[in-house]
């Protein structure tokens, strides 16, 4: 664990360096290979040949997206676990990219969306849809939120949402065919126009999320302690929750649901900083992305020429992890 | 007017009581008269008189084909199917000892729909045929729920026992993995098994031919013995496990050989019928309500109840959109989902 603050803000830095890096590599590897040259000549002398094209149409947009993508989700999962007060939440396991997967295949099934602009406000609709039924299933009764309660309400939201969403695709096959792709999670393939439509809820997300953190700190200590130093808890549980909606809907509009970022991260994030959310937030962002980033680079190489969906890829990563925290105990 | 009747037989002798048996004898009526409803009803339209001559005749004009030939195989495989799941959901449920869990939420199911997309998109080639008998299917499919039931059980092992709290998160987890590589699988394989595909993991019993009937139901049956001799136990674990050691039963090996039958129940219900969901779960709920929690008349019960809710909602499923056949698991869940929702606020101050 890092202590002092000049010390976590060099990390934080070098941090940004390596998302930098990283996103120079997503551009640089792959099937076609391009060189540094080759990557600055199409942005400033873009000549139309095929690796420019690669570069400006598949590559750059793809290292963007997974970039912004993964730093979201990572921090969606921060937030969810201080607020629900249960080191296995993030976006996927509680149904949240699969209430916003179900709205976005229904929008391509029966209201004829085709464009990936439209999904979005289908996507952050499911994802708010799902997550305020998690929550209040999760926790309703004398006893609030228990881990055990609130997990299964998610498992059962995501199995809900998951079979109506064959259910549809089975009657419509060529929304299978459309959102095959999609439904697994991948950053490839993707205009950057979507990014575009969605980065400024994904900004807005972002800057909430780094003010919310001195609030979760408190909140985290418990609600009556955090009522009785004078926190509306509601007010923070209702911000955390818009901010939770925004980027995990947002990232789920461009990307599909991606599993399992949101549950590992903030676990790395807490093992470099510690409890302290101020830290842990920014952390996630940078450390979700360079994950996303890795994965989707590994992605390319697994089984050349075709390509692994980047959700499979976090889920081989994320599936130990979480079968780690469940063992270790939830509750220590 | 007395709770319950004594049976003897020689040295045999059990009580039987009276709700639990009139339950139990309404319900077995209610499937036959379901049955030949569901027998009479699709596109053509066959009265309840003529369906039971055709049952019994043998003559081989359209009718006797249509129900015996087309109808009534899928109708018993959706009442196998029903009653194993509503089973193996009721063990679980025993064991975990929380009402939520079922074998969909553990991964058994998606265990055995990660085998049944790997073996459709392994084993077809260009041209979309299979290089393998599709009888090897259910083979896959049974050792997917196995070999994931087992996987869970085992991760979820720590200091020499399992907890069940431990058994649901990590099924919850494994399921989510295995969800992703049945995605894989399905992206790997043609368009034309993707929908195939995505069709069986829905649940469906739409073309089951009379071996498939044949095939399942001395497993099931075989299954359901073993399980009525286990229901001693089983009652002993509802209780807790501080009671299994005080009574002189073994806490971990009963809970591994019924963790055992519940998959094998699951696995054979899924391997023929695709992952109907939520029949699991919903089937011991309602039983419960209707007889107590005593495992010896509750299994029978539940399994009837589960096998009416597959046959209810596969009769649904085959005439509400004629000529469009809709998968059985679709109406399954839309019944399901809420009926988990509203067991979840029931439960919320458990």
């Amino acid at each position: 664990m890092i202590k002092s603050n000049a010390n976590k803000i060099i990390v934080l830095t070098i941090g940004v360096l390596l998302v930098v890096f990283l996103m120079w590599a997503s551009t640089i590897f792959g099937l076609t290979k391009v060189t540094t040259q080759t990557l600055v000549n199409s942005i400033y002398h873009f000549d139309g040949s095929n690796e420019h094209i690669i570069i400006q149409q598949a590559r750059i947009p793809r290292a963007l997206i997974a970039a912004a993508v993964g730093g979201s989700l990572a921090i969606a999962g921060a937030i969810m676990q201080g607020l629900t007060n249960n080191p296995l939440a993030s976006p996927s396991l509680f149904g949240v990219n699969a209430g916003a997967s179900f709205l976005v295949v229904v929008g391509i099934s029966f209201l004829g969306f085709t464009s990936s602009g439209s999904f979005t406000w289908l996507a952050f609709a499911g994802a708010a849809v799902s997550s305020i039924i998690v929550y209040v299933l999760g926790s309703m009764g004398r006893d609030g939120i228990t881990p055990i309660k609130i997990t299964l309400a998610g498992a059962a939201i995501a199995a809900l949402f998951s079979s109506l969403t064959q259910g549809i695709l089975t009657l419509n096959e060529s929304a299978l065919d459309q959102v095959l792709f999609w439904l697994a999670g991948s950053v490839q393939g993707r205009d950057l126009d979507v990014l575009i439509g969605v980065l400024p809820y994904l900004i807005l997300g972002w800057l909430a999320s780094i003010f919310i953190g001195k609030q979760m700190n408190v909140l985290t200590m418990g609600e009556d302690i955090a009522k009785g130093l004078g926190q509306k808890t509601l007010l923070i549980k209702i911000v955390g929750a818009i901010i939770v909606v925004l980027l995990a809907g947002g990232s789920v509009a461009i990307a599909g649901p991606i599993g399992f970022i949101g549950i590992v991260i903030p676990h790395i994030s807490r093992w470099f900083v510690g409890i302290d959310y101020r830290w842990i937030i920014p952390y996630s962002g940078l450390l979700g992305a360079m994950l996303l980033l890795m994965a989707d680079i590994a992605a390319r190489y697994i089984i050349m020429p075709a390509e692994v969906p980047v959700g499979v890829m976090t889920a081989f990563i994320g599936v130990p992890f979480f079968i780690y925290i469940a063992r270790r105990g939830i509750n220590e | 007017m007395k709770k319950n009747v004594s049976f003897r037989l020689g040295k045999l002798s059990f009580l039987i009581n009276k709700r639990s048996f009139i339950t139990t004898v309404g319900l077995t009526l209610l499937i036959i008269l379901l049955m030949i409803v569901s027998l009479g009803i699709g596109q053509m339209k066959i009265s309840p008189i003529h369906v039971v001559k055709a049952i019994f005749s043998a003559s081989t004009d359209m009718e006797n084909l249509v129900v015996q030939s087309f109808r009534m195989p899928r109708i018993l495989l959706s009442i196998l199917a029903g009653a194993a799941l509503a089973m193996s959901g009721a063990i679980l449920q025993g064991i975990i000892r929380n009402p939520l869990a079922s074998p969909d939420i553990i991964g058994i199911t998606g265990g055995a729909s990660f085998t049944t997309v790997a073996f459709l998109a392994l084993y077809s080639d260009r041209s979309n045929t299979l290089t393998l008998s599709i009888h090897w299917l259910p083979l896959a499919s049974f050792i997917g729920a196995v070999v994931i039931g087992f996987l869970v059980y085992f991760l979820a092992w720590k200091n020499g026992g399992i907890a069940p709290i431990r058994l649901v998160l990590i099924g919850v987890g494994v399921s989510a993995a295995v969800q992703a590589l049945t995605t894989m699988m399905m992206l790997l394989g043609p368009i034309f098994t993707a929908s195939r595909a995505n069709i069986w993991i829905t649940g469906s019993v739409n073309g089951t031919n009379w071996t498939e009937v044949a095939t399942l139901a001395p497993w099931i049956l075989f299954l359901t013995f073993i399980l009525f001799v286990y229901s001693r136990r089983l009652n002993m674990h509802d209780l807790g496990e501080e009671l299994v050691t005080n009574a002189g039963g073994f806490v971990q090996k009963d809970r591994f050989i019924l963790l055992l039958l519940s998959t094998a129940l699951a696995g054979g219900a899924v391997a023929f019928a695709g992952g109907v969901g939520f029949v699991g779960l919903m089937a011991p709920h309602m039983a419960r309500r209707l007889v107590g929690s005593s495992y010896g008349v509750l299994l029978p019960v539940s399994a009837l109840l589960g096998g009416t809710i597959v046959l209810v909602a596969d009769l649904i499923a085959r005439t509400a959109f004629a000529p469009l056949e809709v998968p059985v698991g679709v109406f399954t869940s839309a019944i399901g989902a809420p009926y988990f929702i509203y067991l979840l606020f029931k439960s919320r101050n458990k």
